[in-house]
């Protein structure tokens, strides 16, 4: 379903990615199957001039260490800034009522849950996404110990697992398995990957690296 | 959710002046619960006043023991060395609560005023009389649902045993307060702090929450205008023999089907004094008198344990699917007194 117009990429150039595919595709297998009435709403972005309509507050905020002035309305949530706003789709949305921990983040170093945190409460604050927790050369030892034990499977619930795993660390609950599976027991892994997400967790408080 | 407007207040006359201002407003402070309210429709405000930046965080000792900040977050208190020193059944009960990510968000003050879990009450097509006031009626129209309980001959595992047909014919909400760390205050004999209009306030405990009767729309005796700005706690001989027990249907991060309070001082294996508190039985803190009384000067034995467990259970009724309760009540009070009695 790609757009003929364009050209294709180039051999060894890097390929559009995995999410881009999935939107395009995705959005036109959507509008396929959506009613008139519904196609000429969006075509006149209905909804986004409803949203203009109310009130905008301005927000400040540093995420994963930049500045950010932003314009938010009072209902946004962290989760929803961070995925729909700045395009950090890291941060994943699970039950989206604070049971899951899909979502986990710290916010001025503690974990919490962005689903469950309104955007305009973290004014002034220092906001971690999974995205800013290593780089792209060099991965966070918690992520890499999450590799070595294949602690994951379908991977969704694996960047709140880690963002939590780093606080766990942090916070000195990480000291033995039954210590670790409570403090890690607000994110949920559906899969179970449960006994490897421990074994990285203890992995790397082990190793005695700087988490 | 509905759009509602959004102040911030850095000061406690400022946030009960917003609040006294617009009748449709409420405070916001961890939002853990609240957030999750508005997301389903229960709670629709015109306006939230975010009191996150009031200066109410601190935790200090006092002459007759400890005052926490309403704005205190859940695991500061917890993790507190003051309050694991003091205090460890309210450290225990706060780490039994929820998981490490919610007790970051969570505050003191919002603990005490978390709405019941109770499914009916989440769902805005079922009937709830705490959701929708009594005299709406059935199936009036209501924009948030209709009255009823929804509970009582429905799903009702998690519900209470005691104090719902208090003051009534019968009952009209079957619901139970969801905190743990409001069972550790009740047995300790907590003082809150309110501030409103008029100025400040206390309130013991034991009269914060109260039980459902005509109007369970109400949770607790705090004003519409008031601000919860610290809670005190005394200082006591219980901090040796205390124990939080939650019983639950998963080791971690699951509300209490019962959780028991037990605090006792003891001279040699006679009791001095105790203080109990039950979870998940009632819809406020159920603070168990009339054992705490009967222990008194008692040897701590678990015959003794056994008598007060029975008297602690009268007048508790289940309501079906909870009647399982009856019998898990009783046997925690009784496994809680022993695990406060046994030497760590």
């Amino acid at each position: 379903m790609r757009d003929e117009s364009q050209p294709l990429p180039e051999p060894g150039q890097p390929d559009p990615s995995r999410r881009a595919f999935l939107k395009h595709s995705s959005a036109l297998a959507a509008l396929a199957l959506t009613p008139p009435v519904a196609l000429t709403a969006i075509d006149h972005s209905l909804d986004e001039r409803l949203a203009a309509a109310f009130e905008q507050l301005p927000l400040q905020v540093r995420i994963n260490g930049q500045a950010q002035q932003l314009s938010v309305e009072p209902r946004v949530t962290l989760l929803d800034l961070l995925r729909e706003q700045l395009g950090l789709t890291g941060t994943k949305k699970g039950c989206d009522h604070g049971q899951c921990g899909a979502c986990t983040v710290h916010v001025d170093g503690q974990r919490v849950n962005a689903c469950l945190t309104l955007a305009l409460t973290t004014e002034g604050r220092e906001v971690t996404t999974i995205e800013g927790l290593g780089s792209e050369d060099k991965l966070h030892c918690m992520q890499e110990a999450f590799l070595r034990h294949d602690g994951f499977q379908c991977g969704y619930c694996t960047p709140g697992q880690i963002m939590s795993a780093v606080a766990c660390v942090r916070e000195g609950h990480a000291d033995t398995p039954e210590q670790v599976r409570e403090y890690m027991s607000g994110n949920i892994c559906r899969c179970g990957a449960y006994a490897n997400i421990v074994a990285a967790i203890l992995d790397v408080k082990a190793s005695g690296q700087k988490v | 959710m509905n759009p509602f407007s959004y102040a911030r207040v850095t000061t406690p006359p400022a946030a009960v002046a917003a609040r006294t201002q617009q009748p449709g407003s409420y405070f916001l402070a961890g939002g853990t619960n609240l957030v999750d309210l508005l997301k389903r429709g229960v709670v629709v405000p015109e306006k939230l006043v975010d009191i996150t930046r009031l200066p109410l965080t601190a935790i200090e000792a006092t002459p007759t023991g400890l005052r926490i900040g309403a704005l205190a977050k859940n695991s500061t208190v917890a993790d507190h060395e003051l309050v694991r020193r003091q205090f460890p059944l309210l450290s225990q009960a706060l780490n039994a609560g929820a998981s490490a990510q919610l007790r970051n968000m969570a505050t003191v003050g919002g603990n005490m005023l978390q709405r019941t879990r109770c499914a009916y009450f989440y769902d805005t097509s079922l009937p709830c009389n705490k959701r929708v006031p009594v005299q709406a009626g059935p199936d009036k129209g209501q924009p948030n649902g209709p009255t009823g309980c929804g509970a009582l001959g429905g799903y009702n595992r998690m519900h209470a045993i005691f104090g719902a047909d208090a003051g009534v014919a019968a009952p009209k909400c079957i619901a139970v307060h969801p905190s743990d760390m409001c069972v550790a205050l009740a047995a300790l004999e907590a003082t809150v702090v309110v501030v409103g209009p008029k100025g400040e306030r206390r309130i013991a405990f034991r009269d914060f929450h109260r039980l459902p009767g005509d109007n369970p729309r109400q949770d607790t005796t705090l004003g519409a205008d008031e601000l919860i700005t610290a809670v005190e706690v005394p200082a006591n001989e219980l901090a040796a023999h205390s124990t939080y027990l939650k019983v639950r249907d998963r080791a971690s991060y699951a509300f209490a089907l019962v959780s028991v309070a037990a605090g006792l001082q003891l001279e040699g294996t006679t009791i001095r004094q105790a203080r109990l508190a039950m979870g998940g039985v009632a819809h406020k803190p159920w603070r168990l008198f009339e054992a705490e009384q009967f222990l008194r000067g008692k040897p701590a034995t678990l015959a003794t344990f056994q008598q007060a467990a029975t008297l602690a259970m009268k007048g508790a009724k289940g309501y079906g699917e909870n009647d399982f309760k009856l019998t898990l009540a009783p046997n925690s009070l009784v496994e809680a007194l022993t695990l406060a009695t046994t030497p760590a």
